[in-house]
């Protein structure tokens, strides 16, 4: 007995011993765009999520040494996959992570895939990231087209919505936007009567939403993003649509948006997001250290940079107890093994088609009166719970998913 | 009611106004551009970055200062007028005589200098700018709904380039400008300040561009951006109106405007390629512009 407990306790300080030994070196890219329309809802605000990630995991294991380069990926798929070649081969990165625009993300997955590198996806949309495309070096881990057209298709279609015109961005996200809430808006008994896919970056939406207004359905469905939602939202107000009894439904809404339109334009807008930062004590401490780290105490975090620190949090985890970073596979394996745990998402899991699946909620804009104080934007209307709140895992057709 | 083309007239007619008023926006800031290039012989890139600056400024005077949009109007064209002709002073007035390249390339860096520097205070997404009381709300005309503000858009930019194309064209002060531009050193010899009046033309021309800024806040987000995006479109605008053409640049600006507006409806993915076509065609067939002079 005595024998076997020395044993134990040997065995245990030499264990210790190699994982205090082992040194584990990371590096890490963070591909975003810097500087155009996702600037905001992504770009140096995801930064500075990655920087505080880093920051408190290797407080905690200071055997994992942790370097960090970002870049801007232009909104080009080019620009993002060169960039990308050039970070895993030159500078020997192991996780790309962030990357909105579902474009370019759609390149890097096939460049990280090839080179057997990880791919953390917070920023983009495309549900096909886990579906047709799916990979088994990508995790996406924020949202998806499929999660907002479920969440806020449903809930619209419920309450009377059902008849709609999609304005739409010409890219993928923007179809993979339309092709998934169309799905929804059919299946509950809604029908769509017409859409018109603009060019991404549109500066006046008026001749658009005229032919929405022509078309009158009942609700006006944003299949867009960034500056194109602003600016749709904002024309609306203006040509009198909403007060014309037609409703605006913003497929893909984030914090950094209704901050730039204001709540008077924004106010009565649904949608579905799947963090908020004045939701919990957890966010709110997060964003404090978040606006310090960023130097910018006026503006709000939105759930894409809470999911670079939740999503770099529990690679990091992966990659500690592998002891490596080298094999991609086999690090997105160990992710899915582990259950995920942060402050931000809370308890999850990661499906085997590199799903991160948590709650989502279905919020409104507050009405000025209503907002009590500064980023004080939504309600909760409901939670979807993470079960229901993502594509069931085998409709999405990806070969890693077995039957 | 008829239908053309299948769609329907109406819609047309609310497509063609719509159309108009995106062309204003062309026009304000093209001419600006025209005035630039035909008297100063500089291609001054920086033109959308000033237009964007001036949104800003009205921004900033509206949230810092309490002053609202119709004083802005005048304010803010006059402050970035001012920044226009410093620039002017202390970098341009030397390239006048060097390839247009130069000039180019210093007022490009100088578009991404106050672009960069906008993002870095303000961040991508914009800010909100309203309507001014004033302005609010719409007329039904039948066909469509035109919100106020639009129709105060165009009414003020039909009488801002008529002005300036009467200014520039005929009267004194105009001939004396196009003359400068002809054979300085002569008009010099009248006893008339030259660079001065190039710095005060290099100032109205920003001027201008600082105009449709402010009326733009309104319509678009305030955002860094905002003046890249349409910097190339109206480019664009005055190669196919001829290079240093008045009127060219306004006949093209409102006219490409209605073109662009159709294509929104016909084409709605071409709509923001349509343009560089039109200019290619042009080019090819004219390429000194459809009202330019050869040189």
């Amino acid at each position: 007995m005595k024998k076997a407990f020395v044993l134990a306790a040997v065995a245990a300080a030499l264990a210790c011993g190699t994982a205090q030994a082992q040194q584990v070196n990371v590096k890490i890219g963070v591909l975003t765009d810097m500087s155009s329309l996702y600037a905001d809802l992504a770009g140096p605000g995801s930064v500075a999520a990655a920087r505080m990630a880093i920051a408190d995991f290797t407080k905690a294991n200071p055997n994992v040494k942790v370097d960090l380069v970002s870049g801007d990926h232009q909104n080009k798929p080019d620009v993002g996959t060169n960039l990308a070649n050039q970070w895993i081969d030159v500078e020997k990165v192991d996780l790309i992570i962030d990357t909105p625009n579902s474009g370019v993300a759609l390149a890097v997955n096939e460049v990280v895939r090839n080179k057997n590198k990880v791919f953390i996806n917070s920023g983009a949309a495309a549900s096909d990231l886990t579906g047709p495309k799916c990979s088994p070096n990508t995790v996406h881990w924020t949202y998806d087209t499929w999660m907002l057209a479920n969440g806020t298709g449903k809930a619209i279609v419920k309450n009377g919505g059902d008849s709609w015109f999609f304005l739409t961005a010409d890219y993928a996200f923007g179809h993979a936007l339309e092709r998934d809430t169309t799905a929804v808006v059919e299946k509950n008994g809604g029908k769509v009567l017409g859409k018109v896919r603009h060019p991404v970056n549109t500066n006046d939406f008026s001749s658009f939403l005229l032919q929405a207004q022509a078309s009158k359905a009942k609700i006006i469905g944003l299949a867009n993003a960034g500056g194109d939602t602003i600016n749709s939202i904002k024309q609306a107000a203006e040509f009198g649509i909403v007060k014309g009894g037609q409703s605006l439904a913003g497929l893909l809404v984030f914090a950094s948006d209704v901050n730039s339109l204001g709540l008077a334009t924004a106010q009565g807008l649904i949608f579905t997001e799947t963090w908020y930062w004045d939701q919990n004590d957890n966010n709110r401490a997060w964003t404090k250290r978040w606006q310090a780290e960023r130097n910018a105490s006026g503006k709000v975090p939105t759930m894409v940079q809470a999911g670079v620190y939740a999503g770099l949090t529990h690679y990091l985890k992966a990659v500690a107890a592998l002891g490596s970073a080298a094999d991609g596979k086999a690090v997105v394996a160990k992710m899915k093994e582990i259950p995920t745990d942060d402050p931000l998402f809370g308890k999850g899991t990661i499906r085997a088609d590199g799903r991160k699946i948590h709650d989502a909620y279905l919020y409104e804009v507050k009405k000025p009166a209503e907002s009590k104080h500064a980023g004080d934007y939504y309600k909760v209307l409901a939670t979807i719970p993470a079960a229901e709140a993502f594509r069931p895992l085998n409709e999405g057709g990806c070969s890693l998913v077995k039957g | 009611m008829f239908e053309i083309f299948g769609i329907p007239s109406q819609a047309l007619f609310g497509q063609l106004l719509i159309g108009l008023i995106n062309g204003s926006f062309y026009a304000l800031l093209s001419l600006g551009l025209a005035v630039i290039f035909g008297m100063l012989n500089i291609i001054n890139f920086a033109h959308g970055a000033q237009y964007m600056l001036a949104a800003f400024t009205a921004y900033i005077l509206l949230t810092s200062f309490d002053i609202g949009y119709w004083p802005a109007l005048v304010i803010a064209p006059i402050l970035v007028g001012i920044f226009g002709m410093i620039v002017e002073r202390l970098f341009l007035q030397w390239l006048y005589k060097l390839d247009h390249l130069y000039g180019l390339l210093l007022t490009f860096g100088l578009a991404l200098i106050i672009e960069g520097t906008a993002r870095n205070y303000y961040g991508s997404a914009g800010l909100p700018y309203r309507v001014p009381d004033s302005l609010q709300g719409g007329q039904n005309l039948g066909f469509m709904f035109l919100p106020n503000y639009r129709a105060w858009v165009i009414a003020a930019s039909l009488a801002v380039c008529f002005g300036t194309w009467f200014l520039i064209e005929r009267t004194r002060l105009g001939a004396y400008l196009r003359a400068a531009t002809e054979n300085p050193t002569l008009v010099r010899a009248f006893g008339i300040n030259v660079p001065r009046m190039i710095t005060l033309t290099y100032g109205f021309g920003v001027a201008l561009a600082a105009l449709a800024g402010v009326m733009a806040a309104p319509i678009y987000n305030v955002s860094p951006q905002m003046g890249s995006e349409l910097i190339i479109v109206v480019f664009a605008v005055v190669v196919i109106g001829g290079m240093g053409s008045i009127l060219g640049a306004i006949v093209t600006g409102f006219g490409l405007g209605v073109i662009e507006g159709l294509t929104k409806v016909f084409f709605p993915e071409a709509s923001n390629t349509v343009i560089f076509v039109i200019m290619a065609i042009v080019l090819l067939v004219r390429p000194t512009g459809l009202f330019g002079r050869r040189a």
